[in-house]
């Protein structure tokens, strides 16, 4: 959509040139402007120091009026008692709090910040029974914030 | 229970009616004096059970629109009394899910501290917000939209009291993604990241362009505004915009204008005699698959051992249970091992064996249930498959009064016909949630007489049925004139105890029920 392309330029300008401390817009393998890969290291001192994830961002055609789609891919997922493990993530602005003023730059930010303030490396406690029940896409669930703590 | 007679009453003196020609007075007076002051041109129009005494229960049919003027009169009465703006108040009305009293009374609570009412219904308070309004509007520089990051001059930038301002564009797609995707309408709020200052109706209807998406963002406010009131609701009915509003919230049958009948207070169809509670848990158990799992249970038998489901379609009764990992060998008939059975397989006598008669008892209990629930499921849908009907029934009743009309019958005179279908779908109806009404009850004395009551309505309605189903001659038509006034009017003094009684019932607690799965 003709719309959304010129924010997207400008997102990826500043995932590009200014991003976020620890993320880094994957742009070699970049295919299409739908779709973000996103790389994210955990900050030191945190429990996730050293370790390094990958976030796929998919941007449906009413972006930013609609939330992107917003996941954690790869072989190593967080261990966060917010994210499954199949890499969906329990984060309320990626649903029901999405505004279209927020961005992909804000969206890392916040995933950031809820890896740092971890205190517990351990999966959600219904994570068993929701990887087996699940949509592909985790803007399908309805989900139940559990708290704002972590 | 010296009251039975009244309720049996059956022999009523024929001589006790009119001829039928004067319509106007025909009321039935023929019953123990229950029925008192309303005509019967009233009880057609509001199909009232119309138990004598009853008060009348007065309600208003609104076209949407008028909810819509309703709404503005709430709004101006009260800004007759606060004075702040109409779009600011809406939004306050709406947070106090349109009590005026409630709204009035906190905000003369907190007098002199006002800003906490705003807060907490989301908006900027219109006492405050003319100096924020104006904060940006003397510049008239290019400013950056943060949602698509376009450049435009000033005057295309908009926003609420709260000051973040966004190009008229995004706003419209914001809006629109809001009402059509997520229906929603007086919650929508400013579009900055946890901003929750709501958007004023003016502000929306001013942003908006298509006209579909007006109609609907209406169509949603009105909505809200008869869904949190609880003197107005909705016709049920498909397709039909129509509200109900009433003096006091009651089960009671209303009428829509679209010709609707539905009880005031759980929107199902008027259901006299049978509570809501049990409407409810009625049709929640038609549509239920759990009496699939009754009939499950009702004709089959589980393996004794490994607990299989299983249906026994031709055989002996020497059982081998098909499981691999189970193989029981068990007697069909006693659910008892097989063993002791030896040889005489073809005749089970071990009849009383402890384990076998428990197997069976649940057998047994479940079994009865679904018999008890079919019984008063078959009465019920016959009723209802006739109701569906009733449009045929009176199209051919039309078709009879023309008819008679060449006969030399007057328009007037044919008119019983009419009358005498009305009745019977009365009686239809009545039965048919009676029906519901008996499936919850426990057998006592009262419900002895019930039964009697609504026996006795069941078999007059079928012989009115009856006698609307005749063909219409000549010789036969002051006779046939006479048997259906008579029948009719009976059915309808008869209805009336039946429903009399179950009220009786509710008012002096006679009624028990059983527990149901």
């Amino acid at each position: 959509m003709a719309f959304s392309q010129k924010r997207i330029q400008k997102e990826i300008l500043t995932m590009t040139t200014s991003p976020p401390p620890g993320t880094r817009l994957v742009t070699e393998t970049m295919q299409t402007t739908k779709e973000f890969l996103v790389e994210v290291h955990g900050a030191q001192g945190t429990l996730f120091a050293g370790e390094q994830f990958k976030l796929l961002f998919k941007f449906g055609d009413r972006y930013p009026f609609e939330s992107p789609q917003v996941m954690f891919v790869g072989d190593h997922i967080p261990e966060h008692p917010h994210v499954y493990s199949n890499g969906h993530i329990c984060l309320s602005i990626l649903t029901d709090d999405w505004s279209p003023a927020l961005s992909v730059e804000s969206v890392c930010l916040s995933i950031l910040s809820m890896l740092s303030s971890c205190t517990e490396k351990k999966r959600p406690p219904d994570n068993a029974f929701y990887i087996r029940t699940c949509s592909s896409n985790p803007k399908d669930t309805r989900w139940w914030y559990h708290d704002d703590k972590v | 229970m010296e009251s039975d007679d009244d309720y049996y009453e059956d022999d009523i003196d024929p001589d006790d009616y009119d001829d039928g020609h004067n319509f106007d007075n025909e009321d039935v007076e023929v019953d123990e004096g229950y029925l008192g002051e309303s005509s019967v041109d009233a009880r057609i129009s509001s199909y009232n059970p119309d138990l004598g005494d009853d008060d009348p229960y007065p309600y208003e049919c609104l076209s949407a629109d008028k909810v819509v003027g309703l709404m503005n009169e709430i709004i101006r009465e009260v800004n007759d009394i606060v004075n702040i703006p109409s779009t600011t108040l809406r939004i306050l009305l709406a947070h106090f899910n349109w009590d005026k009293e409630l709204l009035l009374e906190k905000y003369y609570e907190y007098e002199g501290n006002q800003e906490r009412i705003f807060a907490e219904a989301h908006v900027i308070s219109p006492l405050k917000s003319k100096s924020l309004a104006r904060r940006k509007s003397g510049r008239s520089i290019e400013q950056a939209c943060e949602i698509c990051c376009n450049n435009y001059s000033s005057s295309f930038m908009t926003g609420l009291d709260c000051g973040h301002s966004f190009c008229k564009g995004c706003w419209s797609q914001y809006l629109c993604t809001k009402i059509i995707d997520e229906g929603m309408s007086q919650t929508i709020s400013c579009p900055e990241f946890e901003c929750d200052i709501i958007v004023d109706d003016a502000v929306v209807m001013n942003l908006i362009t298509d006209q579909k998406v007006c109609r609907k963002y209406q169509h949603l406010i009105t909505n809200s505004f008869v869904m949190c009131n609880p003197l107005l609701k909705w016709c049920p009915a498909p397709d039909c915009h129509h509200v109900i509003k009433v003096e006091y919230r009651d089960k009671r049958p209303v009428k829509c204008e679209c010709g609707r009948e539905f009880c005031f207070d759980c929107g199902e169809s008027w259901h006299d005699p049978v509570l809501c509670m049990h409407l409810r848990k009625w049709l929640k158990k038609c549509d239920d698959d759990s009496e699939t799992s009754h009939w499950i249970s009702a004709n089959t038998k589980e393996c004794p051992k490994c607990q299989v489901t299983i249906e026994k379609d031709g055989g002996c009764n020497h059982m081998v249970c098909r499981n691999q990992a189970c193989k029981h060998e068990f007697c069909w008939v006693c659910l008892g091992p097989w063993d002791p059975h030896g040889a005489s397989w073809y005749n089970c006598n071990r009849y009383n064996a402890e384990e076998a008669k428990k197997a069976r008892d649940l057998q047994e209990s479940s079994r009865e249930m679904l018999q008890r629930y079919l019984f008063y499921c078959n009465r019920y849908m016959n009723h209802l498959q006739s109701l569906k009907f009733e449009h045929k029934l009176y199209a051919r009743i039309k078709r009879k009064m023309e008819e008679m009309q060449q006969l030399n019958m007057s328009w007037i005179e044919v008119q019983f016909l009419k009358r005498a279908v009305d009745v019977l779908c009365q009686c239809r109806q009545t039965l048919m949630y009676t029906y519901v009404f008996a499936f919850f009850l426990k057998r006592n004395n009262q419900s002895i007489i019930f039964e009697g009551n609504q026996a006795d309505v069941e078999k007059a309605t079928e012989l009115l049925s009856e006698y609307l189903e005749r063909d219409v001659t000549t010789a036969s038509l002051g006779e046939i004139k006479q048997k259906v006034q008579d029948k009719y009017r009976y059915c309808d003094s008869r209805r009336n105890v039946l429903l009399r009684h179950v009220h009786e019932g509710y008012d002096k607690d006679w009624w028990e029920y059983i527990e149901t799965s």
